[in-house]
């Protein structure tokens, strides 16, 4: 009898859905993220009835859509928030947030200083590309200084956050930078933030040839994923280099890995401390 | 564990009360941002929600709570906000996410007089609008005015059983007075309470967004119950899935989230009234104007002035056939609110021509008091 190999993602995806086949341009970084992070969820033989996605708008957001079990798809920038309730209520439950740039930083910025502040214990994955892709690649607040996008048509005049350094900053408690490029890396981060109590962000920084990098002469897909591994420089080895040499450098790894009081443990204690239970 | 309803007489802030109503209704989070006149709710809720089994949380702003009060309840809670016109205005987007996505919540609003910061501390009427349709596009929602401390705990629960049966958020909209007087208020020796439709079926057979029943409403699963659930902002067919070129789709979804609140104002319409017999002028007002009102018909009737007052405790859905009621029954109504003409404009368009309407607003901050209603009544009469 023929045995038909099933592909392993195929049970996690929704494929029956109206959205597929998948909104995404040729190219895009955004289906390499979302394979490591079922294939996180994969090799912790997570019961995927137990695993919640939240996303909010853009690219970035519509990744939950795709996800075969429970998923919330919210509102632009405000996918840790929901994130966070749905975290408290249901504390055996992991709670994965994707958001882009421009969501978790500008117009989620707040949700996004508070929920790493409050140390809710949630995996949040940002999908750096430097751009709105969606609305067609206006600039966000990590597009480098000097990049052309459809609203920076002569170079951006801002200058860009480093997302590591403000959630670490805020008191998360596992912060890591990868570039999609760095495979193995990526899943193993998005393993330990799924395995870490608390606030566990994970930058990836993607390319989004469609937008970004054809107005910024990047090229291709391929071609930017090779422009992502050859930009990247790991954090001790950035540590020694000058401010001049880390331009257009993108210092990827680990930044915290830390064990802080988690706020969803520590209003059940307070409860506990009243004469409450909250999951009695 | 302390009680969650603390049967029994008290002399409680309408604040107070309403923070009681939400423990008595089960309510398992509280998130909420301190603004004035409702901050007191969260005060309370701070200590009475842990020691009965629940969690507060002091929002980081608006759209913060009302994001977590959100995610919580698809985590199986009944949960509440609480805010005051400007925090109304910046949860305006998530009220539609609740109601895109049939999340029950309880949003209570103490109103206070605008616009923008206007007087923190003074009364106000003016949210009577920005409740029923501030975030975009088509939905409905209910909304419930108290006009006492006691108020404030019965239809706090009232809204919470609401929320539940038709998965729309519901407002209780208060005022700085009933929020900040304080009265007696009974609290029962056990209450009804609503819990929401759950699947009734595996999730093998289980359509997520099928809506049955009165009102036509889908089950909700909580998430984590293996339901495969999903919860979208976009337009979205019964399976859930993104609806973006099936017109016919959306306007069968908005038309029933439309319609499930909308085609049911005559159940949901609750109202009091009294002196109407033989009355020619009706008073209309809801909240704290409504105790003014009341006192003046009163006075007129001891004057021997044929008027009579009415007092909208549903708000929306708007009672359309009540008002057209109260309209067939008097030649004028005179409706007396602490805003420019809202409710007014309602009444005059259920109203229907029946009778003619009138209008005695202030912009808020002073309370109209019972003199001068009785000398507008004389006048107009």
């Amino acid at each position: 009898m023929v045995q038909v190999a099933q592909h392993p993602a195929l049970k996690y995806f929704r494929h029956d859905s109206p959205g597929v086949p998948h909104l995404w341009c040729e190219g895009c970084g955004i289906g390499l993220l979302w394979h490591y992070t079922v294939r996180a969820i994969e090799e912790l033989s997570l019961d995927p009835n137990k695993v919640v996605w939240v996303g909010g708008s853009g690219c970035t957001g519509r990744m939950c859509t795709y996800w075969n079990y429970d998923y919330m798809h919210t509102l632009h920038g405000r996918p840790l928030g929901f994130a966070t309730g749905v975290k408290l209520a249901r504390p055996e439950l992991t709670v994965i947030a994707h958001m882009g740039d421009g969501e978790a930083s500008a117009i989620g910025g707040n949700h996004l200083i508070q929920t790493a502040r409050r140390n809710v214990d949630l995996v949040a994955i940002c999908n750096n590309n430097f751009n709105y892709g969606m609305t067609g690649g206006q600039f966000s607040p990590t597009t480098p200084f000097g990049a052309r996008t459809m609203t920076s048509p002569d170079g951006h005049l801002e200058h860009p956050f480093d997302l590591c350094e403000l959630v670490k900053t805020c008191g998360a408690a596992y912060v890591a930078r990868w570039t999609v490029v760095h495979q193995r890396q990526c899943i193993n981060s998005i393993k330990k933030a799924i395995q870490k109590k608390g606030f566990a962000f994970v930058e990836i920084v993607t390319q989004c040839p469609t937008a970004y990098g054809r107005r910024n002469q990047l090229g291709q897909g391929a071609d930017m994923m090779r422009w992502l591994r050859q930009s990247s420089v790991r954090r001790e080895q950035a540590a020694q280099m000058s401010p001049g040499e880390l331009a257009g450098r993108i210092v990827v790894g680990e930044f915290v890995d830390r064990e802080l009081p988690e706020y969803g443990a520590a209003l059940r204690e307070l409860a506990r401390r009243r004469g409450g239970e909250v999951d009695a | 564990m302390a009680k969650r309803l603390l049967s029994g007489v008290h002399f409680l802030q309408g604040d107070e009360a309403c923070a009681e109503g939400a423990v008595a209704a089960g309510c398992r989070l509280f998130a909420g941002y301190p603004i004035t006149p409702a901050t007191e709710i969260s005060e309370r809720l701070s200590w009475r929600l842990p020691e009965t089994g629940g969690m507060f949380v002091q929002g980081a702003d608006e759209l913060d709570s009302l994001t977590i009060v959100i995610g919580a309840a698809w985590g199986g809670w009944k949960t509440m906000t609480a805010t005051s016109g400007n925090g109304i205005c910046l949860m305006q987007e998530n009220i539609g996410y609740a109601c895109m996505t049939e999340t029950p919540c309880v949003i209570v609003d103490c109103m206070r007089a605008g616009p923008a910061t206007g007087i923190a501390t003074a009364v106000g009427q003016g949210d009577f609008y920005q409740v029923r349709y501030g975030s975009n596009a088509d939905y409905s929602i209910i909304a419930l005015a108290p006009e006492s401390p006691q108020e404030m705990f019965d239809l706090t629960v009232e809204a919470f059983n609401l929320a539940e049966t038709y998965r729309v958020p519901t407002f209780v909209l208060a005022d700085e007075i009933v929020g900040h007087m304080r009265e007696k208020v009974v609290i029962p020796q056990r209450l009804e309470l609503a819990e929401r439709k759950r699947p009734s079926v595996p999730p093998e057979g289980f359509v997520p967004w099928q809506a049955e029943g009165s009102p036509p409403v889908p089950a909700m699963p909580s998430l984590g119950d293996g339901y495969r659930m999903p919860v979208p902002g976009l337009t979205h067919s019964e399976t859930g899935g993104p609806h973006r070129d099936n017109y016919e789709g959306h306007k069968k979804l908005v038309e029933r989230l439309y319609n499930k609140v909308e085609a049911d104002a005559d159940r949901l319409c609750r109202a009091e009234d009294g002196c109407l017999d033989g009355a020619d002028l009706v008073l209309v007002s809801y909240g704290s104007a409504a105790r003014a009102a009341r006192a003046a018909a009163r006075m007129a009737r001891e004057a021997g002035l044929k008027v009579g007052f009415s007092r909208l405790v549903t708000l929306w859905p708007f009672p359309d056939a009540y008002v057209k009621g109260l309209a067939r029954r008097a030649s004028k109504l005179l409706v007396c609110e602490m805003s420019m003409g809202k409710l007014s404009r309602e009444v005059e368009r259920a109203a229907g021509g029946e009778a003619e309407v009138l209008l005695f607003s202030k912009p808020g901050v002073e309370l109209h008091s019972p003199t001068e209603i009785l000398e507008i009544a004389r006048k107009v009469l």
